[in-house]
């Protein structure tokens, strides 16, 4: 029987490999957001998770919600990234200091 | 049931594999694939639980939206990624350790949750009202109770698409553009002149 710890177990482990992703690829920029969507999933997959099992259908109406903020997220941090590659001509973020002083 | 839980596994399992080769993959575009991917299990994960609804708007609003867009951006930026590579393994065994610890920690939990919390009373998922479509379900609270967070996050999309337009947009000086007002403006008296030549001199300038 699949209970709610099983679907709390994966989003679990999905969050904690959008955590190690941002941790390993501390350069780029572009798999950096993928991992930020992959954390926004898990968290999605909890809250809807909750509302099926608590009977109640606000879980879901607040995953819509988050769903609609990693789009907008999505969309301002790649135009962000455009701009600054046309700016510097490359994607390494580790030395993006363009910003200071 | 045995069904059903055959189905869970094999989602949850290529959801996980598929995050974690977004993770590893060398290639952008594949990690672009892989999170489509894992997307779609997860799209699967909800139609399992009962929220029909939601993992339909997952599959429109990630897989053709956010992921197009990912890939669009990946092939329209000319990078050398295997130099952004560097420090992987630098930061591989921290990373491993964190994230070993975040999992264990988290699933602890998440079953403590799952069996002493508010939810351990109900056995079986129920994301709609009985009788009712899920997406009935959401819309009779969505349009009433949340009706101004539904505009908010109307506003949130319409500033992040404008934001996405003003960084993107560019003035390129020195383009020929059709200016309407000044073509209005023309006259006969402005828009040419009478030049006298004379004979056998031709026009100079």
């Amino acid at each position: 029987m699949i209970g709610l710890t099983h679907y709390l177990t994966v989003a679990a482990i999905l969050f904690t490999i959008g955590v190690f992703g941002i941790f390993v690829n501390r350069k780029n920029v572009i798999v950096i957001l993928m991992s930020i969507e992959l954390i926004l999933l898990a968290v999605n997959i909890n809250l809807v998770a909750f509302s099926a099992f608590l009977h109640d259908v606000v879980g879901q109406i607040f995953a819509m919600f988050v769903l609609t903020v990693a789009a907008a997220e999505a969309a301002v941090g790649l135009a962000i990234l455009v701009t600054f590659f046309r700016n510097r001509g490359d994607i390494a973020v580790d030395d993006a200091s363009v910003m200071k002083g | 049931m045995a069904l059903q839980a055959i189905a869970f596994y094999l989602m949850a399992t290529v959801t996980i594999l598929a995050g974690l080769a977004v993770v590893f993959a060398r290639n952008p575009v594949h990690s672009v694939l892989f999170l489509i991917t894992a997307f779609f299990s997860a799209a699967g994960l909800f139609v399992l639980i009962g929220a029909e609804f939601l993992a339909m708007l997952l599959i429109v609003v990630y897989v053709g939206a956010v992921a197009v867009l990912f890939l669009f951006v990946v092939m329209m930026l000319d990078v050398d990624f295997s130099q952004l590579r560097e420090g992987f393994a630098r930061y591989l065994p921290i990373g491993l350790l964190v994230a070993g610890i975040l999992t264990v920690e988290m699933v602890m939990i998440a079953i403590n949750v799952a069996v002493n919390g508010a939810a351990a009373k109900n056995a079986t998922p129920q994301a709609s009202l009985p009788d009712v479509s899920n997406a009935e379900t959401i819309g009779r609270v969505l349009y009433t109770d949340y009706v101004y967070f539904f505009q908010a996050a109307g506003l949130v999309l319409l500033v992040a698409m404008i934001g996405a337009i003003v960084l993107t947009l560019r003035h390129k000086p020195g383009i020929k553009r059709q200016s309407i007002p000044a073509q209005n403006a023309r006259t006969p008296k402005t828009g040419m002149t009478i030049v006298d030549i004379k004979p056998g001199e031709g026009i100079s300038e």
